[in-house]
């Protein structure tokens, strides 16, 4: 075809509008699904670090100056646990982000590395199953582990990973965030309605105390107790 | 050449990654592991065929000076799709390619052949190359993928054959190009041979 | 072969007999290194050496005889250098495994590939040592090495006034993510007082390879030089965040890598000039990598990116023809 000015802007026009609603098309059909993906992914990064629920609410925070978000998960009304999407910017490259899930009382159920981009073979890890960060943090309840939180060789109980402690620092850093951030929760959840209060009375003091405590991990020997 | 030729062609004789040498930085990124590869591969095979199709049947109706943004605009158009439809029902490949996917639309291979062979034969030939030289690629891109995971992971498909890490190079950059450089070698070593 | 003067031009591959004067003169000004580290670190060092420098010549001999399909090379000494220099940048526990791994891509990547030697563009015991540095970060980092003062990675080291006091500090300051905050004091004394003596010993080895003409002075100086200049001025600006230059120049593969691996004859630059400026980029280099880079220790990439220059280096600061107008 003749490259006229005015075959081109035809041909190009048509071209543009042909497949522009094709796209638009497809993506018609595929919305539903997609949004259903990304909330299924939403779902199963909390599973798998929370105890058995249904229904979930989240609320965005800010904690030491770094945005968190608080997943509140129920089973029928009762809450059983608390996920968090905490991070750090203190990681050997930077930032990473961690999903930390806490039971209802207070303890940590699981924890699962959301994204990072710390060095192949050391600080990734903190991502292997079983690893030592893990394993000091699963089961325990932040507020009776030695304060201030910190690994093991700047005199805290934190296990750290072989040859990766800065990036098991910024775990840490990121744990204690997620926790602080739940603090922040239970306290508006106390307020809003009784019912909630009950639940946590055991893990309420200890942890009301321990916030501040718990907040000052990186300076060291400052102690509130 | 008959029609058995046009698609075996693109495996051997003009293999994209080791013979043409193109869509390189694909090649590199997503060959971490073999399933990366693969799915890599058939997601530009898709686009490829389809584009080849559609492009040797609109070929007369372009005028010359516009060639290019309208082959562009084909491609990209199903670069888009392929990336909706990845999204809603393949999201774990999704996030595992995550921008190579939007990225296909720049790949050498796809843009080179419809300039090189569809804009100039019809549409079943077309069609035809598209898949042989789709298959060439996505094949290439496995053995890759392939090879990096096992030295680099110890594992193949996802199946762990050693307990802990392999020698992570491979799955790094350093390791991408000496996987690629020598697998160049060895492929036209071997197809030199069978002339 | 025959002994005629033949001119010219790079690559040039070397009569065994000369190659192999000049590599017997490396490994004698390497030895006495290689006796304290033996001192320092145990008898484990004597096999990670005899390991590195058998895998090397094995190899070589392999690819030259299968692949290559040449006369063979191992004469020349040049893989039993490559053996030793190689085993000079591992830690004393690692796995004999891992060795023979990093001989074989030292040797098979890093100088075979490109035809032997003469025609290697790249330094092959720092390819074998990178390329293992990366694969097996943990095996790698985890302890003290033979003649580096890394600090392993995990030490969350600071850059502080203290260290300079004593120059045996066995901590880099060039940890990226400087935990200012932390006051830690991780005196390596046993990695401090080797590193210090070892230092010596190489310096010495230096002295001996000038005096036989193996090498001269210029790669050497222009790497330390550029050092010391780039971590003086540093640490003229703040002594607090920054080393002073003379713990840059005693810690990690400084030495080592600017008499021995930087003026490695295929892979440097053949007029002073060229040597002057590619010395200094690796020293540039290293620092830049050390303060802000990922890695504590920078010498061995610095000398493998300068490696990569050397050719352009070559090119374009030709030596003046004999006679030619300056």
């Amino acid at each position: 075809m003749k490259s006229s000015l005015k075959n081109m802007v035809v041909v190009l026009f048509s071209i543009t509008l042909i497949a522009s609603l094709c796209v638009g098309l497809v993506n018609k059909i595929t919305f539903e699904p997609i949004e259903k993906a990304k909330q299924e992914n939403i779902q199963a990064a909390l599973k798998n670090v929370l105890p058995e629920f249904d229904a979930s609410e989240s609320e965005a925070l800010t904690v030491d100056e770094l945005p968190v978000i608080v997943h509140t998960a129920k089973l029928g009304e009762q809450v059983v646990g608390y996920a968090v999407e905490s991070m750090t910017t203190k990681g050997f490259s930077g930032v990473f982000r961690l999903m930390v899930g806490f039971r209802a009382s207070g303890e940590v159920y699981n924890i699962n590395v959301l994204e990072h981009s710390e060095t192949p073979g050391l600080g990734s890890k903190m991502g292997d199953e079983g690893n030592s960060l893990i394993t000091s943090f699963k089961d325990k309840n932040l507020a009776n582990m030695k304060q201030p939180l910190a690994v093991t060789k700047d005199g805290g109980d934190v296990q750290a990973l072989t040859a990766a402690t800065i990036s098991s620092r910024a775990y840490v850093d990121a744990v204690v965030r997620a926790y602080n951030a739940v603090q922040q929760i239970k306290g508006g959840a106390n307020v809003a309605t009784g019912a909630t209060s009950t639940e946590w009375t055991e893990g309420e003091q200890p942890a009301a105390e321990a916030t501040e405590t718990v907040n000052e991990e990186t300076q060291k020997g400052e102690d509130n107790e | 050449m008959n029609k058995l030729q046009l698609i075996t062609k693109g495996i051997l004789k003009e293999n994209p990654t080791f013979v043409l040498i193109l869509g390189m930085c694909p090649t590199l990124a997503t060959t971490t592991s073999a399933i990366n590869g693969m799915g890599m591969g058939a997601a530009t095979m898709a686009v490829l065929i389809m584009s080849n199709i559609v492009i040797s049947l609109i070929k007369n109706l372009i005028p010359d000076k516009v060639r290019i943004p309208a082959f562009i605009v084909v491609i990209a158009s199903f670069v888009t799709v392929i990336q909706l439809l990845m999204q809603a029902y393949l999201p774990s490949l999704y996030q595992s390619l995550g921008i190579f996917i939007p990225l296909i639309v720049v790949n050498c291979i796809i843009l080179g052949r419809a300039e090189a062979f569809a804009s100039k034969n019809n549409a079943l030939d077309s069609a035809l190359d598209g898949l042989g030289i789709g298959l060439g690629f996505t094949l290439s891109l496995t053995l890759i993928g392939a090879v990096r995971e096992l030295l680099g992971s110890g594992a193949i498909f996802g199946q762990s054959l050693i307990s802990g890490d392999g020698m992570l190079i491979f799955v790094l950059a350093p390791g991408g190009f000496l996987v690629l450089g020598y697998l160049m070698v060895l492929f036209n070593k071997l197809t030199a041979k069978k002339k | 072969m025959d002994k005629k003067l033949i001119v010219a031009p790079s690559p040039h591959v070397h009569g065994n007999e000369s190659t192999k004067r000049i590599m017997r003169d490396v490994l004698i000004a390497l030895a006495p290194a290689l006796v304290v580290s033996v001192i320092v670190y145990g008898w484990t060092t004597l096999l990670v050496t005899a390991v590195s420098v058998l895998s090397c010549v094995l190899f070589e001999y392999l690819i030259q005889k299968y692949l290559i399909k040449g006369p063979s090379t191992i004469g020349n000494l040049s893989a039993v250098v490559t053996g030793v220099l190689l085993a000079f940048n591992l830690p004393a526990s690692i796995p004999v495994w891992i060795i023979v791994i990093g001989a074989l891509v030292a040797i098979g990547i890093g100088k075979m590939t490109f035809g032997g030697i003469g025609k290697n563009p790249f330094n092959p015991a720092l390819v074998g040592r990178v390329f293992l540095l990366i694969s097996f970060p943990v095996q790698m980092t985890s302890t003290a090495f033979a003649t580096e003062k890394l600090a392993d990675v995990c030490s969350g080291a600071t850059p502080l006034a203290f260290v300079k006091e004593g120059l045996k500090g066995g901590t880099p300051a060039s940890e990226l993510m400087a935990q200012i905050d932390y006051t830690d004091l991780l005196l390596g004394f046993k990695a401090g007082s080797f590193g210090e003596v070892a230092a010596l010993l190489l310096l010495v080895g230096f002295a001996y390879l000038l005096i036989r003409k193996v090498i001269t002075w210029h790669i050497p100086v222009a790497v330390l030089g550029s050092m010391a200049i780039f971590s003086g001025i540093l640490f003229l600006v703040n002594p607090e965040a920054y080393m002073s230059p003379l713990f840059h120049l005693l810690t990690g593969g400084a030495i080592l890598g600017a008499v021995y691996m930087a003026t490695d004859y295929a892979t440097s630059p053949m007029t002073t000039k060229g040597m002057l400026i590619y010395g200094a980029g690796i020293g540039i280099i290293t620092m830049l990598i050390r303060t802000w880079g990922a890695y504590p220790e920078g010498m061995s990439f610095a000398i493998l990116i300068m490696n990569a220059v050397a050719c352009l280096l070559n090119k374009y600061i030709k030596p003046r023809r004999f006679g030619a107008k300056k």
